[in-house]
């Protein structure tokens, strides 16, 4: 069985993830081998899911890490936001 | 998620804050400051919107603590409290666009990706560069609100499927369709830009 391009397309992203049925996989694989057009949206999907992981990508402002702390101190240090609901208990 | 955590025993720690030893709560949510923060800066677009959910969120946990009982990880758990902060701060904004109510992704039409003859790996070290950074958060800040939560859970945050399902509340089956129609969006907005961005062999020269 031969599948055509936009039907590989359906499966970019359960291809990536390793999870298509294994006959499934195999079709893809096998079309993905002979058409270029394919392979390169593949690649690239995979290059950008990459890229959006990688941890430059939002960065933390600076002094973000000091302020929260800070405030947690603040709002922590007061006995009524303990988080007990039910101090009897 | 951040780092490797195996060595920690949060749930230990959560007893011993729960008994009343507030102060190690600091060290519980250290490694999910960044987590946090991303997921509400990219709902909220704006970084002190983004810095002000984050806090509610870190703080809510804590009085919910009592709640947390082990059934999710607790950076799942963490992530899910930070989703409905911001959610909520959107909808005090009116700010959620209606799309998110009415559509129905999962009967949605089909996403053409773009057509390229080739493609050449872009390397992360064109990360260094603001401007790429940016294209990628602005690519994932324009997503409508149900594919964004996917695409952060599962390629930001990576979370696995079934972790990206608990903390949304949807099926598993729900989160492959949302995260591959919202991959397949990213690569038709990213992939022509990303490769106009990038002359060959230039990386090095201009970081």
């Amino acid at each position: 069985m031969v599948i055509e391009c936009k039907h590989v397309w359906n499966y970019i992203s359960g291809y990536l993830d390793d999870s298509l049925p294994a006959e499934t996989k195999e079709l893809v694989q096998r079309h993905l081998e002979h058409c270029e057009i394919c392979s390169a949206i593949l690649d690239s999907t995979r290059n950008i899911v990459v890229l959006t992981a990688d941890e430059r990508v939002f960065e933390l402002p600076i002094g973000f890490s000091e302020r929260l702390h800070q405030r947690l101190a603040q709002e922590i240090g007061m006995g009524s936001s303990m988080p007990h609901e039910n101090p009897a208990d | 998620m951040d780092g490797d955590l195996s060595t920690r025993d949060e749930a230990r720690m959560i007893a011993s804050i729960l008994a009343g030893d507030t102060e190690r709560y600091h060290e519980l949510i250290r490694p999910y400051e960044r987590s946090v923060y991303k997921m509400a800066l990219s709902f909220m677009k704006n970084e002190s919107d983004a810095e002000d959910v984050a806090q509610e969120a870190f703080l809510k946990a804590f009085r919910k603590l009592i709640d947390f009982r082990g059934q999710a990880k607790f950076s799942t758990w963490l992530i899910s409290i930070t989703l409905n902060e911001a959610r909520g701060r959107l909808r005090r904004q009116g700010l959620v666009r209606m799309e998110s109510l009415d559509e129905t992704p999962e009967e949605g039409g089909h996403i053409s990706p773009a057509l390229l003859r080739d493609w050449r790996e872009i390397p992360s070290e064109a990360l260094e560069r603001k401007e790429v950074r940016q294209m990628l958060e602005e690519a994932i800040g324009n997503l409508s609100p149900l594919y964004q939560e996917v695409l952060l859970l599962r390629d930001v945050e990576e979370f696995s499927i079934e972790e990206t399902a608990m903390a949304l509340a949807i099926t598993t089956g729900n989160v492959k369709v949302r995260l591959h129609r919202a991959r397949m969006m990213m690569q038709k907005e990213l992939a022509p830009r990303l490769k106009n961005v990038s002359p060959r062999r230039r990386w090095f020269q201009w970081s």
